[in-house]
């Protein structure tokens, strides 16, 4: 128990000290600083695990981990928390970290400077935002993680991407300080940026002072859903998504589903049904938002034409429809959702992953798209080395590890991720999509009748639902057969074994969704009651008492003069 | 005081965004310079306002709340200041970049057609 407690600050020291120790190591020693970098991702995956298991085990009770960093009681130090979202979104991001990191070995890593020890950076920064039970370091984490994301944008150079990286900069520069002024706002009106003891005071703030807490709640959330890409706050994302790397555009998969997992922590706490006159505040803004930014992404992925914009354009989807399902305020709806979201977040991954190794094999025939990129640089090596050579770090040439069936690998993985983003049987995406419709209808469970009819807000969402999958459908159809099927004589691309497994490795984890889909359901159906009802986590929180002074070094202490 | 504050931070917050929205990358890095002034400025002025109070306990001034201000808007100012400085700093370097890279300080990357 005690040490399982102090696993939870693990997945936030692990990376900082890797990425310490990189730096250390300097420019040189590559393949040393690769191997590092997995085996502290693949250790990070585990620790993610580990806290997953035991939040679980822990049953309903207390299902949450609380760790006081700095030993000081809840509201006056700063505190960690895991419970059942946080465990579920460090496994996620453990999943994307050690998949686009595999990717990277075999030949981005090479493309640019300190790539792992931004990496590593990029980890924690992710880690510590799914922890943190505290306004302000949620703050710190967002600037972590966006400082080496601001590094891995433009891991690569090239003029497109530097360009894309310049906005993206700007503008999460400017949602930073959004940030700041609606925590400033949030802490002038309570007097507390701990998120347990805001669900606890904002009841109780006066009438006076409620339009001064919703302003700052609302600001804060502006800053939240441009990073989770809400129409009409999300213009920067295509470019700069589709213009990055195909390890760090998998990387970023999970980003904006950061935003969405702080506008769920949050919302949930500070306005929930029991929030008195803020209950629920904000729950149309999220509805319609979601609602418009799926209408806007599946219109714009109808005319999309490289494969990575068609990623970028189908994160917006998923975004949209995560927004509008959490609006609702449903504990069914928002447990689809969670589902929905996982397995969405895998198949996107491996979508920008695949998205590089298709265009390859185009770009190399040099057929122009309308909206192609101008000049986005291919890793430093030679995409088409000579026949059946393969060079390795040290520039020998290894034989055997070139796939011959790269064609059949790349459209049946293609296949696959069109059938999981679309929401089409048999894969887990339907599943996803499938328990959101059913929640619509059925928000008690099925069998259950429900109280009212389905709001209109419910019948746009399930149009939206059905018409965004059908517009993602025609797109990825189309793209497939100009990639696969136009018959044309270009060299099949080569593909290296690290580029293969990680694709492998998200679809496989899809299909495993899609089997065993019945644990991650009743898992996010928990998940989803436990967000319901705040009091649990409050009590958590506030409840947990630092540990004592060691009576034998008090007793010394007392000694000394 | 509390209006030459709130003038203050909204000056500072309108240039800074006027000077966002201009098409010069250094336009935009100097807005962004601003608006982080006019931030921290907010963040120190939610703890409310107060003329040579301690922040912290000092021996001989009685331990209440009349006598002292609050210090966590002061430590969070300082983090908000040094993380505002790293990236203003940090986006100087990609301006740079840019600027070598297109040949052009615009921050679409190029002119706009005539």
């Amino acid at each position: 128990m005690s040490w399982m407690q102090h696993l939870i600050i693990a997945p936030i020291l692990l990376p900082l000290l890797t990425a310490s120790l990189m730096l250390l190591l300097g420019e040189r020693h590559r393949p040393l600083k690769a191997r590092i970098n997995l085996i502290s991702s693949l250790l990070g995956l585990g620790i993610s695990v580990l806290l997953l298991l035991w939040v679980q085990a822990q049953g309903q009770a207390s299902s949450i981990g609380v760790y006081l960093p700095g030993n000081w009681p809840a509201p006056f130090g700063i505190v960690l928390v895991v419970d059942r979202l946080a465990a579920l979104m460090l496994v996620l991001t453990g999943i994307i970290g050690v998949s686009a990191l595999l990717f990277a070995m075999a030949r981005w890593d090479r493309a640019g400077a300190s790539f792992h020890a931004l990496f590593q950076i990029q980890l924690m920064g992710l880690y510590g935002a799914f922890l943190t039970a505290d306004l302000f370091n949620l703050f710190v984490f967002f600037e972590v993680l966006l400082a080496a994301s601001y590094g891995l944008i433009l891991h690569g150079s090239g003029r497109a991407r530097v360009s894309a990286g310049l906005h993206y900069i700007a503008i999460n520069l400017l949602a930073s300080s959004l940030f700041l002024i609606g925590a400033a706002m949030i802490y002038g009106v309570t007097g507390t940026l701990n998120m347990a003891d805001l669900a606890v005071k904002i009841p109780l703030v006066a009438e006076a002072d409620r339009g001064l807490l919703h302003a700052g709640a609302a600001i804060l959330a502006t800053a939240f859903l441009a990073k989770a890409g809400m129409w009409p706050l999300n213009f920067w994302l295509v470019p700069a998504y589709s213009s990055a790397s195909a390890p760090v555009a998998a990387m970023f998969a999970i980003m904006t589903k950061v935003g969405i997992y702080t506008v769920l922590r949050l919302w949930t706490l500070l306005f929930s049904d029991q929030a008195g006159a803020s209950a629920l505040f904000g729950g149309d803004w999220l509805i319609y938002g979601g609602l418009l930014t799926i209408a806007c992404a599946a219109l714009s992925i109808l005319k999309a034409q490289r494969l990575e914009r068609m990623a970028s354009l189908s994160i917006l989807v998923s975004a949209g429809i995560l927004l509008a399902a959490i609006g609702f305020g449903q504990a069914a709806l928002t447990a689809g959702a969670l589902f929905y979201l996982v397995s969405s977040t895998l198949a996107l991954c491996a979508l920008f992953l695949l998205a590089e190794l298709i265009e390859r094999s185009r770009s190399a025939n040099e057929l122009a798209l309308d909206d192609d990129v101008d000049s986005l640089p291919p890793p430093l090596e030679s995409l088409h080395p000579p026949k059946g050579i393969n060079l390795d770090d040290d520039l020998k040439a290894v034989v055997g590890q070139v796939i011959p069936w790269t064609m059949a690998f790349l459209g049946l993985s293609f296949i696959a991720c069109t059938l999981l983003i679309v929401g089409m049987p048999p894969l887990s995406g339907f599943i996803g999509k499938l328990s959101l419709i059913s929640a619509l209808f059925n928000p008690q469970g099925l069998g259950v009748a429900p109280a009212q009819p389905l709001p209109l807000a419910g019948w746009i969402l399930l149009v939206l639902l059905i018409l965004s999958g059908l517009a993602s459908l025609i797109a990825m159809v189309r793209v497939g057969i100009q990639r696969f099927w136009t018959p044309q004589e270009r060299p099949s691309p080569l593909l290296h074994n690290y580029e293969c497994v990680p694709i492998i490795a998200l679809i496989g984890l899809c299909v495993l969704l899609t089997l065993r889909a019945e644990p991650l359901l009743r898992y996010t159906a928990d998940t989803a009651a436990s967000l319901g009802d705040p009091q649990q986590y409050v009590m958590s929180v506030l409840g947990t008492r630092p540990v004592p002074n060691p009576p034998a070094l008090h007793a010394g202490a007392q000694v000394q003069p | 005081m509390e209006e030459v504050i709130a003038i203050a931070i909204g000056v500072l917050a309108a240039s800074g965004v006027w000077l966002i929205l201009r098409p010069r990358t250094f336009q935009v890095i100097m807005g962004l310079c601003l608006l982080s002034y006019g931030v921290n400025l907010f963040i120190f002025s939610m703890g409310s306002l107060f003329i040579g109070k301690e922040p912290i306990i000092k021996d001989g001034v009685p331990q209440d709340l009349l006598h002292y201000t609050d210090p966590l808007p002061q430590a969070l100012v300082l983090t908000a200041i040094v993380i505002s400085f790293a990236m203003t700093a940090l986006f100087l370097v990609v301006l740079l970049a840019s600027r070598g890279l297109t040949g052009t300080d615009h921050v679409d990357g190029r002119e706009p057609k005539e």
